[in-house]
């Protein structure tokens, strides 16, 4: 015990910055985060309470409102199941097996992030849209997408797609195969290995990329702006609504809104620590009783 | 249950893993397939579990052809080299894993899988142990949850691979008697990978030697060490002197060392190849017989329970012998002496050269 805290002053010393730099550095950090992400933070609560309760709560429960919070739920409950299916489906698939054209698929879940949103959304009008690709035949048959909810989902399951898989890949590759293969020595199909040896043991990764996954699916805005069509109460998610609001002069309505999504965002910062902190704890503390019980 | 491979082909990629082995394993039997790094026996133990489809060749379980038949039909147990326990179950839940996937009709009851693992919690001596986790234990411990898990089906055949190869060396040594005790007990057939030529000696009843995707010697631990097949197996199978003698009137010589040849009549050659084992040789001061040759000592390795002496021959061979402690202090040897060494047993290996080379 003593050897590792002199070691560790000796490396402390030997890295140290003089106190001016130290002062300085951490003054700049914190300024840093305080203008870009506390004062805004502090300045939509204070706006969208600035005219008081009443006029917060009648805000939010405006059946226009009403409308664009259903609409982003609705979203997210859609979107966030298919990534997950899919990202568990795409991670096991790279992670598990060999075959031809694996990296293409690794480089083709990362396309969303590359892309900027708008392009993602433009694509969707140029597929969908009433001149696009499939228009005439969707038009014939008297299918909305563009403008239309269908067009939000499917843009938001496009920005959304890389997160639960992006999260798993590397999660699953470090854990390999052989449990799996122990699995299935012992007579388990291959659903019953997914349940009760793969899924557990990806569990907290799996969560931490649903949390990230939903939080972009509630926020995001660029590709759903271009499919929306913005219309009031019917294809409003929060995001644009906000905008709409914003544009109209009428703050306190604007910044009530972007308080839920505001909070939306503490909560998804407070689970993400939470899942971190869980499966933190899970491996470190296997790893001290591993280290007082070891041998018999 | 008997254990048959008839003409297994394995390629991966440009690499040939297997090239056409065929193997007969009896039932009840434990057998080690021994070899180098890169000899392919991991990859036909895999093979036999089901874990890796050869590309050609068949595998049969008691006479019926299993080579389609996937991993988790087959029943087999396997135990893998770094134990693949379940880590986030306990070990009580890794042993009922096998009992608890079973198909509704023939799994069984509650009571009866809490009998069934606590009974095999006991033969593994690890009853105490039930409700921590993989990573709670050691590796001696993972190694025996691994063994009670595989056991748990009631397999008809039991393949470990290298199990003891992550092991330190003296829990190695308890686990490698352990597991002999527990075949004559449980008379599972059994196959175990190693590496290790004293692991595969001391506990199989057979010995399948390979080296580079073929079998190159099968028999029984005693005729593999005394009667190896080939010079690979000899040398793989421990410390090895290697000599160029004469051969004259059907016999070999090393010097004035002389060693009767097993195969009399058919010694047209003049030179041999003679391998000899260092604890087959032996030093002494003065010369007993006629039989022996010179060696001028060059370093004394006391460590241990034998005592390793280097020599180098008049002709400039360099080689080794050993002698117990006793004989080293009764000799009194010292870096630099000239002895005679002569033969203690005259099982040697011998390799006949023909006469131009």
């Amino acid at each position: 015990m003593a050897k590792s805290l002199i070691s560790a002053s000796y490396t402390k010393q030997a890295t140290t910055e003089s106190p001016v730099v130290r002062w300085a550095l951490t003054i700049i950090a914190l300024l840093f985060i305080g203008i870009f992400l506390l004062v805004p933070l502090a300045i939509v609560f204070t706006e969208a309470l600035s005219k008081g309760l009443s006029a917060y709560f009648a805000a939010l429960t405006e059946p226009d409102a009403m409308v664009a919070i259903q609409l982003t739920l609705l979203t997210a409950v859609i979107a966030v199941p298919l990534n997950l299916v899919f990202g568990i489906v795409a991670a096991w698939a790279i992670a598990k097996f060999n075959f031809a054209g694996k990296s293409i698929l690794i480089t083709l879940i990362d396309l969303p992030f590359a892309v900027s949103p708008v392009i993602s959304g433009l694509i969707y009008v140029l597929l969908f849209g009433l001149q696009g690709l499939l228009g005439p035949w969707l038009a014939e048959r008297d299918i909305k997408i563009i403008f239309a909810v269908p067009g939000i989902v499917l843009a938001t399951i496009f920005v959304t797609f890389p997160f639960v898989a992006r999260e798993l890949i590397p999660l699953m590759q470090e854990q390999g195969t052989e449990e799996e293969e122990a699995a299935m020595v012992l007579g388990a199909s291959g659903l019953q290995t997914f349940w009760r040896v793969t899924l557990p043991n990806i569990k907290w990764g799996l969560l931490y990329g649903i949390i990230l996954c939903n939080a972009r699916a509630m926020g995001e805005f660029g590709a759903v702006s271009v499919v929306s069509g913005h219309v009031r109460g019917l294809t409003n998610t929060m995001p644009l609504h906000v905008e709409i609001l914003y544009n109209e002069y009428n703050f306190v309505a604007a910044f009530a809104v972007a308080s839920l999504l505001a909070m939306l965002a503490l909560l998804t910062l407070v689970a993400k620590s939470f899942v971190e902190w869980k499966s933190r704890q899970q491996g470190v503390s296997f790893e001290k009783i591993a280290v007082k019980g070891g041998q018999p | 249950m008997s254990i048959e491979v008839k003409n297994i082909t394995k390629r991966f990629g440009a690499f040939t893993a297997l090239k056409g082995i065929s193997l007969e394993i009896p039932t009840g039997e434990l057998v080690a397939l021994l070899g180098p790094s890169g000899s392919g026996k991991t990859t036909l133990l895999r093979i036999i579990a089901g874990l890796e489809i050869p590309d050609d060749g068949s595998i049969l379980f008691q006479g019926e052809d299993a080579t389609d038949r996937s991993a988790q039909d087959r029943r087999v147990g396997f135990v893998f080299q770094h134990y693949a326990l379940f880590r986030h179950m306990t070990v009580f839940e890794n042993i009922a894993f096998g009992l608890r996937v079973k198909p509704r009709d023939t799994r069984p009851s509650k009571t009866e899988i809490q009998e069934k693992v606590h009974s095999l919690l006991k033969l593994v001596q690890l009853d105490w142990l039930a409700d921590h986790y993989p990573s709670q234990l050691s590796g001696g411990q993972r190694q025996r949850v691994a063994l009670a898990r595989a056991l748990a089906v009631e397999p008809k055949v039991l393949l470990l691979d290298e199990p003891f190869g992550a092991l330190d060396a003296k829990v190695r040594q308890e686990l490698r008697r352990w597991l002999r005790r527990l075949h004559d007990e449980i008379h599972v057939t059994s196959v175990f990978v190693t590496h290790d030529q004293e692991e595969a000696l001391e506990v199989a009843d057979r010995v399948v030697v390979m080296n580079e995707g073929q079998i190159v010697q099968i028999g029984t631990p005693e005729e593999i060490y005394n009667r190896p097949a080939n010079t690979f197996v000899h040398n793989f199978l421990g410390n090895l002197n290697i000599f160029r003698g004469r051969v004259i009137n059907d016999k070999a010589y090393i010097g004035n060392l002389s060693i009767e040849l097993a195969e009399k009549a058919q010694s047209d050659a003049k030179t041999a190849v003679i391998y000899i084992r260092p604890h087959q040789l032996d030093i002494s001061r003065i010369p007993i017989t006629d039989n022996h040759f010179h060696g001028k000592i060059n370093h004394i390795n006391p460590v241990g329970p034998l005592v390793r002496v280097e020599l180098s021959s008049d002709w400039g061979d360099s080689f080794h012998v050993e002698i117990s402690q006793e004989r080293y202090k009764n000799l009194g040897l010292k870096k630099g002496d000239h002895v005679f060494v002569t033969l203690r047993d005259q099982k040697v290996f011998i390799e006949l050269a023909e006469e131009d080379k």
